[in-house]
């Protein structure tokens, strides 16, 4: 499978402290590839450079065969690629169905209307019906974003990124506070969706990213120490003992 | 009809009334007072596209208002008395000052922000100071207010004061249809959550400079009514305590609420003129130099407003009604 996104010697500093160290990655198209690490380990710093809103020191990103490093993010965003927070990041005072509108809207044409009314153009709100639908919150489409449940903010929070119509999503931490029934429902939606597109995703939820991912890279103080398929990443005795315990490897 | 049609029915019957009324009672100062009220409340609804509607604290505002006073001035004072140019000429001069400010200022944030935007305006005020072409810090008297045509007199008071109701009424009537429209819905987004916006795939900066670019317009066209409503400009129009002033009658009457600035305008003109014309004769004794510290009433007004009502006038008429 040809590469969509490749990532070459991505370096980034805070300060004297060294976030990314010489990264290169690929991520094939059709792969959920995910990307684990210790806390500090430098995943969401990687996420915030893909996705574009922090430039990277120096390297370079390549998203289908184009140079996007010096791209915005809403330019990325445009060319298909999309991420989502590990803190909830929605419109808190909108309905599901107005957030998931919101973001439709961004990817047809161009937001210059000064005039018509948005509540006219029922395309959009029928496409936010289908994505939440999607998303398993269709019964909850009128409620405001900030009086959902836990785990229901968390599904739009992809539904958001889904919404972009990506063929690269990159999930920081999906299931960041959730309870196992939750975490089914977005491991459930994840398999839905990589038929469709590619996934990055970056989890502590070692069973979620062994059942999920195709392959896992493996991050340690801002380097790739190890990238391979699952049972490689199990064996790898580096990996073990940077990050996974004997119980996480077991399991 | 619902009740929302029937106050705005009533409210623009009383606007329209209000002049023939005071004309018959021979009461033109109101006529000329009003006009005023209504000029301050354009420069305010214009703020409130950038403080409300954008969640930009803009702290400039009043180098908008005093860019399109000065133009317009500088215009009838050069001859050039038609305001079929003047007014154009007067939006367009703040709207281009506005895309230059915008332009470097949004490219902060917070405090710093609200710092720069502060900055640029204080340099527009002394820039008007130190022209002394058009007369420096003693500002600029004209001889006649702009010139209309089709037969209206806008050195008519009753005149004057219809085509400033009819500018505010349409800047209105275009916030409310620019807030429902496409662009209303990615600005209410930005100011939500910005970073969201930009992920799913707004260009933020862009349309922030917009906003910005459109409320300083807006800003230009109440200065151009003010020079011709006065018959003067001066660099004051472009102190910072003018962008104060804006902001406070935006926070008084209801921040990113369509009547809002209108409101707040209304409410702060009336106060000041009230406690400076009509003292209160027991205050009066305690206090005899009160009618001149205005500020002070409005002060304790604006302390009421934010802690009892913090979504303004606009906010409190609105929850009376859903009550």
């Amino acid at each position: 499978m040809p590469d969509l996104l490749e990532i070459r010697s991505l370096a980034k500093h805070f300060g004297g402290v060294v976030a990314t160290d010489e990264v290169s990655l690929e991520v094939r198209a059709g792969e959920v590839h995910a990307l684990i690490g210790p806390n500090g380990a430098g995943k969401t710093t990687l996420v915030a450079q893909i996705s574009g809103s922090l430039a990277p020191d120096a390297g370079s990103i390549i998203f289908d065969g184009r140079d996007v490093t010096r791209l915005a993010q809403h330019q990325r965003v445009r060319a298909g690629l999309a991420r989502s927070y590990q803190i909830t990041s929605i419109f808190r005072r909108s309905s599901v169905i107005e957030n998931l509108a919101l973001a439709v809207q961004a990817r047809s044409g161009s937001s210059l209307g000064f005039w018509q009314p948005v509540a006219s153009e029922s395309g959009l709100v029928d496409e936010a019906r289908l994505i939440a639908a999607e998303i398993g919150l269709s019964d909850r489409a009128d409620i405001a974003g900030g009086e959902l449940a836990h785990g229901e903010q968390r599904a739009l929070e992809m539904g958001l990124a889904l919404a972009t119509r990506p063929r690269l999503l990159l999930l920081d931490e999906p299931m960041a506070g959730m309870g196992p029934e939750e975490s089914q429902r977005i491991i459930g939606l994840i398999e839905r969706v990589r038929r469709s597109v590619s996934v990055v995703l970056v989890e502590h939820d070692m069973d979620a990213v062994f059942r999920l991912a195709d392959r896992i890279s493996v991050l340690v103080n801002g380097r790739v120490i190890a990238t391979g398929v699952p049972d490689e990443i199990r064996a790898n005795e580096e990996v073990r003992r940077a990050y996974l315990g004997d119980e996480a490897l077991s399991a | 009809m619902n009740a929302r049609a029937a106050a705005l029915i009533a409210a623009l019957a009383a606007a329209v009334a209000f002049p023939l009324a005071m004309q018959a009672a021979d009461q033109l100062f109101f006529v000329g007072f009003a006009s005023r009220v209504l000029i301050w409340a354009i420069a305010a609804s214009s703020l409130n596209l950038v403080l409300g509607y954008g969640g930009m604290i803009s702290f400039g505002h009043a180098a908008f208002v005093g860019t399109g006073a000065y133009v317009s001035g500088i215009l009838i004072a050069g001859g050039v008395t038609s305001a079929w140019i003047g007014w154009p000429a007067a939006i367009l001069a703040s709207a281009v000052l506005a895309l230059a400010i915008g332009a470097a200022s949004l490219r902060t944030r917070g405090a710093y922000f609200i710092m720069i935007t502060l900055a640029f305006a204080q340099m527009m005020y002394y820039l008007m100071n130190s022209m002394k072409a058009y007369g420096g810090d003693e500002g600029l008297s004209l001889t006649s207010r702009a010139a209309l045509g089709f037969g209206l007199d806008l050195g008519n008071e009753v005149t004057f004061y219809y085509v400033v109701l009819a500018a505010l009424c349409a800047l209105l009537y275009a916030t409310h249809r620019l807030a429902h429209a496409r662009f209303g819905r990615v600005i209410a987004a930005i100011r939500e959550n910005e970073t969201r916006a930009e992920a799913i795939g707004f260009p933020v900066y862009r349309y922030k400079l917009i906003c910005f670019v459109i409320a300083g317009a807006a800003g230009g066209l109440a200065g151009a009514l003010l020079a011709s409503h006065g018959k003067y400009v001066s660099p004051s129009l472009l102190h910072w305590t003018q962008s104060g002033t804006l902001m406070i009658m935006v926070i008084l009457g209801g921040v990113g609420r369509l009547w809002g600035g209108a409101l707040g305008a209304v409410l702060l003109l009336a106060l000041e003129h009230l406690i400076a014309e009509h003292p209160i004769p027991w205050l009066l004794a305690i206090a005899p130099n009160y009618p001149q510290h205005a500020n002070l009433g409005v002060g304790i007004v604006m302390l009421v407003i934010v802690l009892y009502a913090p979504q303004g006038l606009a906010g409190l008429v609105s929850r009376k009604r859903h009550a």
